[in-house]
């Protein structure tokens, strides 16, 4: 009975790993897709469309397809992947960094459009008030903007995390299942599914995934609920 | 100090304007439609317009046929809007302080307790926006604008979304701004009461062009006024000084350039710059001198502008010293006493038509030297 609730070190470390990839994918496509949402929710040049559609081809592509995708752009032979390596020394096929980066691109769509409803959803005329009191257009960003869309990054950040801690198809695609290097947690399952004997592994990841993901939910909604009530000046 | 020349088209509807505007406060008065927030925004450069030039103490903001346009952060221009516009997640004191930070140390003006202290805010320093009345929440707009150090104020209805009290409330502070600190102040508004209190010089504006501009007492007695700025009752404006109580019957004089006005007491001191706003349907014209009547204020006046004759009742212009009042007559009384223009006539007002809502402080020394004022 014991045994059934203890976890081994195969486990242990498929969870860290799962929580290192999520974190990571979530963290560096931050930046980026605050960018990208400001592009989508301001910008007016030609070709917008086109922008829109790349960034939400994950999210309607079969994971496997994106998983090649990557595997041609960024493996050894890809020519992102070869440039990589070669000015910078960063290898992403068959690495945990390769299961990071699929990750990324398979929550970034949901990223970029949490925080871009947020955008569209702040009060330009604020925008305007901090440019007439000398606020030049980055400063009105950091100081206005940044702020009030601050639960829509939340929210966004959220997202992208849950995603990742969820990514299967692209990530085993890109980077196979290697237990220690790139077998995150849903891959971990899968490998107790295909064995004899593996359903109490199973049950017990699945259990594991449900709680890190419950978690993450509740800690958005405490932070939401602070943000809400610091806008609502109480 | 402000010169304001611009064609700018939104739409179907076409800005043409060009006024120029000293110290004291320029009210851009019209109905709404007139193009009035269009010419706040073009100044403060939220707006980039079609072609024109913009000049702000001798230095230009916007000149179209230079290809100059000065992005709204560089132009130090404040701004007042009719919504607050207060930045939600920063405290009151964050707000207030907000443009300090990019104003040039140099030319930094006025101490955050002191204008704290002449709007009265600060109880609110540690609160949120979203934590204040709408009438507070005003002031603290006032205070974050005057704190940016601004060369010029525009302020844009900053009334019209406060009910009565709040609006009684804000009156004050604007009229101290306009007196004590030597800032030009450019106001939207197309309320006669606020012009009439505010006003050191009046724009009158009317579907995008400026119809007339001069001092208040000028400009709201123009015959043409009302259709051009919608529904009010037909009035003048004069500009008195109180010149002494009657405890006896409780009235105060009014003295203006005609002679004295009797309105019931006022707890104004002697001396002080008043105007009044005598409606003219509240002025009676009689070609001789009256006697016998209960009105206690007749003022020697001469007939100027004669409006349409095409009802039963014309109002008429009247020209006395130093101002205008407006008479509201039947065309028969026209006839009867012969009414032509440059003729004599005495202007009877009744004391009780004077009411408080009528009578308001006027900005004190409303012409006086530009530098004077600066430095004040």
């Amino acid at each position: 009975m014991e045994a059934a609730f203890s976890l081994s070190d195969a486990e242990l470390t498929a969870i860290r790993l799962s929580l290192r990839v999520a974190v990571w994918a979530t963290a560096a496509s931050l930046p980026p897709g605050i960018l990208i949402a400001v592009v989508l929710a301001r910008g007016r040049f030609f070709g917008k469309s086109l922008l829109d559609g790349i960034v939400h081809l994950p999210l309607v592509l079969p994971p496997v397809v994106t998983g090649y995708a990557l595997l041609l752009l960024f493996g050894r032979h890809g020519p992102l992947g070869r440039l990589l390596e070669d000015w910078l020394g960063i290898v992403l096929a068959f690495r945990w960094t390769g299961a990071a980066l699929a990750s990324a691109v398979m929550g970034f769509p949901l990223m970029v459009r949490a925080i871009r409803l947020s955008i569209e959803a702040v009060d330009r005329r604020l925008e305007d008030a901090a440019g007439t009191l000398g606020a030049a257009p980055g400063w009105v960003f950091v100081l206005v903007t940044l702020p009030l869309i601050l639960p829509g990054i939340v929210a966004g950040m959220i997202l992208s995390f849950a995603r990742s801690l969820g990514e299967f198809g692209a990530t085993i695609t890109f980077v196979s299942n290697i237990p220690g290097e790139t077998q995150t947690l849903p891959s971990a399952i899968y490998s107790f599914t295909q064995v004899p004997g593996g359903d109490a592994g199973a049950l017990r990841l699945s259990l594991i995934a449900v709680a890190i993901s419950m978690a993450a939910l509740l800690g958005a909604e405490l932070l939401a609920r602070r943000i809400g009530r610091r806008l609502a000046g109480a | 100090m402000l010169g304001f020349d611009v064609q700018h088209r939104l739409g179907d509807f076409t800005l043409d304007a060009r006024f120029t505007s000293g110290p004291g406060l320029t009210a851009l008065f019209g109905r709404s439609g007139a193009g009035k927030s269009s010419v706040v925004n073009l100044i403060a450069g939220l707006v980039r317009p079609a072609r024109g030039r913009i000049t702000v103490d001798g230095t230009d903001l916007v000149d179209t046929a230079r290809g100059l346009f000065v992005p709204k952060h560089r132009r130090r221009i404040g701004y007042v809007f009719q919504e607050d516009r207060l930045f939600p997640h920063l405290t009151v004191r964050q707000n207030l302080l907000f443009g300090r930070w990019f104003s040039p140390p140099a030319e930094r003006r006025g101490r955050l307790d002191d204008v704290v202290a002449m709007l009265g805010i600060g109880a609110l320093l540690a609160r949120r926006p979203g934590a204040l009345s709408g009438g507070e929440k005003q002031r603290v707009a006032i205070g974050r604008a005057l704190l940016a150090s601004p060369r010029l104020l525009l302020m844009d209805e900053p009334l019209a979304s406060l009910d009565a009290p709040r609006k009684d409330e804000i009156l004050p502070y604007i009229e101290r701004l306009r007196d004590e600190l030597g800032l030009p102040i450019v106001y939207v508004s197309h309320s006669v009461a606020e012009v009439t209190r505010l006003a050191t010089t009046v724009v009158l504006m009317s579907e995008g062009r400026v119809e007339a501009v001069g001092p208040v007492t000028e400009v709201l007695s123009r015959l043409d006024l009302y259709p051009k700025t919608g529904r009010f009752e037909a009035g003048a404006v004069i500009e008195t000084r109180v010149g002494g109580h009657d405890p006896v019957y409780d009235l105060t004089r009014l003295q203006c350039g005609a002679g004295d006005l009797w309105v019931p007491r006022l707890d104004m001191p002697e001396g002080r710059a008043v105007r009044v706003r005598i409606r003219a349907r509240d002025v009676t014209v009689a070609s001789v001198p009256p006697q016998g009547l209960s009105a206690l204020n007749v003022l020697p006046a001469r007939v100027g502008e004669i409006g349409a004759q095409d009802g039963p009742v014309v109002d008429i212009r009247l020209a006395v010293e130093g101002g205008y009042l407006l008479a509201r007559v039947t065309r028969r009384s026209i006839a009867e006493l012969g009414l032509i223009t440059g003729r004599s006539v005495f202007a009877v007002i009744k004391s009780v038509a004077l009411d408080r809502q009528g009578v308001t402080g006027a900005p004190r020394a409303p012409h006086d030297d530009p530098a004077d004022l600066l430095d004040g």
